[in-house]
């Protein structure tokens, strides 16, 4: 039964900068870079070495724990730098592309069967599209899920459109989830934006659960519509994949090219005209953002503001991303900051004006806007998280390493960014994405 | 500002690491975060934070607080003259009266936040911890539910006490069990309970200066509690000169204005709501908890009306309500986040039976006519297992699912 969810608990963080519906060309970077950070709890074995040339679609490294998943190069060129960190962990494998791109070709002929689609998308770097629950690590192959979820939007500030950025790819992307059918015996749900049309491509796609989400951010969060659509309980695998990763995988099971060319929303206040642009996987930042951008201290996140990750002029573009967003750097002392009316500044609670403003959009900064402390005021986190479960709880569980309670608690629910919005309200200012991390590492350690 | 921040910029060597003062460095931090709100960014998760912080948190409530403090300073001087028999009338010597209970009252704020401010940043050096700002509403509430007459060596070991039993010996804000400036009272309430109850203590008294006939100081409580059987309590109190209120409506009257003897910060329910308009609009002070609250005292003043065994039973629910610390303790103390239930329906629980059990401690109690303080304290306590068993149900309901997916 497909379900239409409606929820009331979250909030819509308004920001200067939205990524306008055009599309732009960025240019064709001139370095690109896999990096195996992306892919949380991978130790990767490198198959080519610096100087080697590579096409794209080119293995350039495997999972140490399972030969079978590659990592392919988006594009064809030179193994220029493996940029190595402490204990010689490899960060960045740096590529520069040729002019003439060169495609592996792989046999997509046959996709009859899961073990099929497995093997095609394992061996063309396809794989690590999709992402797994409990835990939020890469699907581990070997597992059957119990069903697959894709949100068709992006609630977070800034996020970007789907609707618009999948707009006349209804071939690949129900390509791709003809594919994702084969992978479980359960359903592949699709969710979209309750009380908006969404494009074709979502309408129209076949053989999936369509279900709908109405209400403000966390809604588009995939953890958020899995809870109140077909929760995670103890022992359950759920695989997640993003809507644009689809299509991705899709065009390949077409063509069987590697051709990691997608659209990005660049957005942020900083940033001079914010629209949508059509870039590749791994690209510089450098290509995406240079000459696009306000002078002065800025953070380049790739990803959103809330569970983006920092990266600077000289960084790539994340493996999962599909927004770079640009904001002010906040590392300016205020005076009696506390005490000032900041009419400037956006708070969830009444404490500043900006509830007198409600439909105003805010030029917001990376200031932490006050120091740690122990957890004080209660009710904040749950006034922001649609689901049946007790963040406050939760995060003190992990802060005792209490893993009998993380379980009862629901570890197996959340990801970081299902809490991202408790870690934007804290008063105390808790790192709770970071604490859920731990926790979901240490639980995946101790429980498997 | 500059000036200030040059100040701050040329002082901070010496305190940083291989400076001069390196183990004062949590003092000044302190000094210096007050005076700045720090450039710190966001390196992990969230590159975007709320603008709220626990600065501008507890600045909010030391602002509800101040209608009570105002009110108490200026009531203070209100009783004294009326206990003297000279600018009787309310509206007679608005000054004389607010300059007198200034004088009276400024000093005990002072004290409680120089030992309590003192011992915290003692503790956040030694302990090389943040020195937290829950003490800035602590060091407030504090002189508003003591009564005016406390002697002020007295509000500074009550303070100490309150520090470092009631909050540092947990680990400071955010982990103690019971509400600091409550466990000041309760300190001083069995360590010397003949300047914290009684009919002495309420009103100021100046040597030399004698009362006028008919003066009891007696609290509307205290008269509650000796009415005798069968009088209307409501008709026959009297207020600190001896002049009969008349009616339950005058009665009520005063007690809702607050121009009646008691603590400090505690007689006006009109002040207090006023800061509970601000905590709630705020979203800073948990309505939950203070609409539950009402609704247990409520409750219980029913349950004694029914049962209406002696005068005091037989009180109007309302003017029971308006008495004593009830509205205070509703507003103010029920509510401290840290020491109250956390969760949603543990809130819901642990307001209603802290008001429940408020008016039948302050009923029952054979010594002192009040019990707000005692029922909160007991409710602090009760606060964790009411948010366990709520948290269980939570539980529960999750293996249970798991057990019908399966």
């Amino acid at each position: 039964m497909p379900k239409n969810v409606r929820i009331r608990k979250g909030a819509d963080i308004k920001l200067v900068g939205a990524a306008e519906r055009v599309k732009g060309e960025a240019p064709f970077p001139s370095s690109f870079a896999i990096k195996p950070t992306d892919f949380h709890g991978l130790t990767p074995k490198m198959v080519v070495k610096e100087g080697a040339e590579v096409k794209a679609g080119s293995v350039i490294f495997f999972d140490k724990d399972n030969e079978h998943v590659k990592f392919t190069s988006p594009v064809s060129g030179e193994i220029a730098e493996i940029v190595r960190g402490e204990k010689r962990k490899i960060l960045e494998v740096r590529i520069v592309p040729d002019q003439d791109q060169k495609f592996e070709q792989f046999d997509v002929s046959d996709l009859s069967s899961a073990e099929k689609v497995k093997a095609a998308l394992m061996s063309s770097g396809m794989w690590p599209m999709l992402k797994q629950r409990p835990y939020d690590v890469m699907a581990n192959p070997h597992l059957k899920p119990k069903a697959i979820f894709i949100s068709a939007f992006d609630s977070a500030p800034l996020g970007p459109d789907y609707d618009f950025i999948l707009h006349g790819q209804q071939e690949a992307f129900q390509k791709g989830l003809d594919a994702l059918a084969k992978l479980t015996d359960g359903k592949v749900h699709l969710t979209t934006r309750g009380g908006s049309a969404a494009d074709a491509t979502f309408t129209q796609a076949k053989g999936v659960e369509h279900n709908t989400i109405t209400g403000p951010h966390p809604a588009g969060n995939v953890g958020i519509q899995i809870h109140h659509i077909d929760p995670i309980n103890k022992g359950d695998i759920v695989w997640t994949i993003s809507a644009q990763n689809v299509a991705l995988m899709g065009k390949f099971l077409l063509t069987g090219k590697v051709d990691l060319k997608k659209t990005i929303a660049l957005a942020g206040s900083e940033v001079e005209k914010p629209r949508y642009i059509s870039t590749w996987v791994g690209a510089s930042m450098k290509s995406i953002v240079e000459g696009q951008i306000t002078a002065g201290d800025n953070r380049i996140i790739s990803g959103n503001v809330l569970t983006g990750d920092k990266t600077y002029m000289e960084g790539y573009l994340g493996f999962y991303d599909d927004v770079v967003t640009v904001i002010p750097e906040g590392n300016e002392p205020q005076f009696m900051g506390w005490l000032a009316p900041n009419f400037h500044k956006f708070s969830l609670s009444k404490s500043y004006f900006s509830w007198l403003n409600p439909g105003k959009k805010y030029k917001l900064n990376t200031n932490m806007n006050g120091e740690d402390r122990a957890f004080v005021v209660s009710g904040q986190y749950e006034a922001v998280i649609p689901m049946d479960i007790y963040p406050v709880q939760l995060i003190k569980s992990i802060m005792t390493n209490d893993l009998d309670k993380m379980e009862n608690l629901g570890i197996y629910e959340v990801i970081p960014e299902d809490l991202a919005l408790c870690e934007y309200a804290c008063t105390s200012k808790i790192n709770v994405q970071s604490i859920l991390r731990d926790g979901l590492d240490l639980a995946k350690k101790e429980l498997g | 500002m500059q000036f200030l921040r040059n100040i701050f910029d040329n002082l901070r060597p010496n305190f940083e690491k291989g400076g001069k003062f390196e183990k004062y460095y949590k003092g000044f931090e302190a000094m210096e975060t007050f005076a700045f709100t720090p450039g710190h960014t966001a390196h992990k998760g969230a590159h975007i934070r709320d603008a709220i912080d626990l600065k501008r948190t507890m600045f909010l409530v030391v602002i509800a607080l101040v209608p009570s403090l105002l009110f108490g300073m200026w009531n203070t001087g209100h009783q004294y003259y009326l206990s003297i028999g000279e600018l009787t009338g309310l509206g007679e010597g608005f000054m004389e009266k607010f300059i007198f209970g200034a004088i009276r009252v400024l000093p005990i704020v002072v004290v409680s936040y120089a030992v309590g401010l003192g011992i915290e940043f003692a503790i956040a050096i030694k302990n090389n911890h943040s020195v937290n700002e829950g003490y800035l509403v602590s060091g407030m509430l504090i002189p508003l539910v003591l009564p005016s007459e406390i002697p002020l060596w007295m509000v500074a070991v009550a303070t100490a006490f309150a520090v470092v039993i009631g909050k540092e010996v947990f680990g400071g804000t955010g982990m103690n069990i019971l509400n600091p400036a409550l466990t000041a009272r309760a300190f001083l309430f069995f360590a010397y309970p003949t300047k914290m109850s009684g009919n002495m203590v309420w009103i100021p008294q100046e040597s030399g200066v004698a009362g006028v006939d008919g003066y009891t100081g007696e609290t509307l409580l205290s008269q509650a509690y000796n009415a005798p059987a069968g009088s209307e309590f409501g008709n026959v109190a009297y207020d600190a000169a001896g002049q009969q209120f008349g009616s339950l409506a005058d009665t009520m009257w005063a007690s809702f204005w607050g121009w009646i003897p008691g603590s400090i910060g505690e007689t006006s329910t009109f002040a207090i709501l006023l800061g509970a308009a601000i905590l709630i609009f705020t979203g800073i002070g948990s309505w939950r908890i203070m609409l539950s609250f009402l609704v247990g005292g409520l409750t219980m003043s029913l349950i004694f009306n029914a049962w209406g065994a002696n005068a005091f039973m037989s009180v109007h629910p309302l003017q029971q309500l308006m008495m004593g610390s009830f509205m205070f303790g509703m507003v103010f103390m029920a509510t401290d986040p840290v020491s109250a239930a956390q969760t949603t329906m543990g809130k819901w629980i642990y307001g209603f039976l802290a008001g429940f059990l408020g008016i039948m401690i302050r009923v029952f109690n054979p010594a002192y006519p009040e019990g707000i303080m005692m029922a909160i304290l007991f409710m602090n306590v009760m606060a964790p297992l009411i948010d366990h068993y709520v948290v269980e149900v939570n539980i529960n309901r999750r293996l249970k699912r798991a057990k019908v997916a399966a």
